[in-house]
């Protein structure tokens, strides 16, 4: 099953993304637990893209396509036309030095790598796609 | 969408977080805590027992405060959590540095004792 999802870059928005991930992701024998892992790591993708690609332009959309098929891992893409945000090239800061420097970020980028498998980029015809997999038990 | 109450019990605040804090709402929660402190609390509970969700945004507000709570001698307890959430801090290790009741009953022993 292919879904797909089309928003503004209001963080105002970041809740429905929440909901179609959630209602894209039941139904397929997927445990609510790790459900709750992926809306938590795509939540943070998305609110990078909105905020640091995007300056939360509400005008500016991208989409959020998300493919399942059973015992295959779980594919997630977030396609869209602005700067590229590449968390692979952020080195994941400490946990003691996120506390030290009192930053508010840095948090999401260690969430992300340690839920997700794989996190790649790639530019087609202008646009940006950014490849997220995750493997999951099926039921 | 975050509504927070806020009550006071045995000389403790007690925030309560009801709904789904991320980038969009956890302006609220540091404001909130913000406000806690700036009155001049030393024992501050936050009630997650109605917490639906919570995003890096939101652990992000709990951990900029853990020092300036350590140098200030003020001690914070939350309690609550749904299986769901208390995931979300176990997964980036949060529940190491935080410290975390069961509920309310545990919170305040806890925030007693520390």
């Amino acid at each position: 099953m292919n879904y797909k999802f089309k928003v503004g870059c209001s963080i105002e928005n970041l809740k429905d993304v929440r909901d179609f991930i959630r209602a894209s992701l039941k139904n397929h024998g997927i445990s609510d637990l790790e459900i709750s892992e992926i809306v938590l790591a795509l939540d943070e993708m998305c609110s990078n893209l909105m905020i640091h690609a995007h300056h939360c332009n509400p005008d500016d959309l991208f989409e959020l396509h998300i493919l399942v098929e059973k015992n295959s891992p779980l594919i997630f893409e977030l396609i869209d036309d602005g700067t590229v945000f590449d968390i692979n090239e952020f080195s994941t800061p400490a946990l003691d030095s996120i506390v030290h420097e009192k930053r508010k970020g840095g948090l999401g980028i260690r969430l992300v790598k340690s839920i997700m498998d794989k996190i790649e980029y790639q530019k087609t015809g202008g646009r940006n796609i950014c490849r997220l997999v995750k493997s999951v038990q099926f039921k | 969408m975050i509504h927070i109450k806020r009550l006071q019990e045995d000389g403790a605040d007690i925030i309560a977080l009801i709904g789904e804090i991320d980038a969009s709402s956890s302006i609220e929660l540091d404001l909130a805590i913000a406000k806690s402190v700036g009155e001049g609390f030393k024992k501050i509970l936050v009630d997650c027992s109605a917490l639906e969700y919570i995003s890096s945004a939101g652990l992000g507000v709990f951990m900029s405060y853990i020092e300036e709570f350590k140098d200030r001698h003020i001690k914070m307890v939350l309690f609550g959590m749904s299986d769901k959430v208390a995931n979300t801090f176990s997964i980036l290790g949060l529940n190491e540095l935080l410290q975390i009741g069961k509920d309310k009953v545990q919170a305040k022993q806890i925030v007693n004792e520390l």
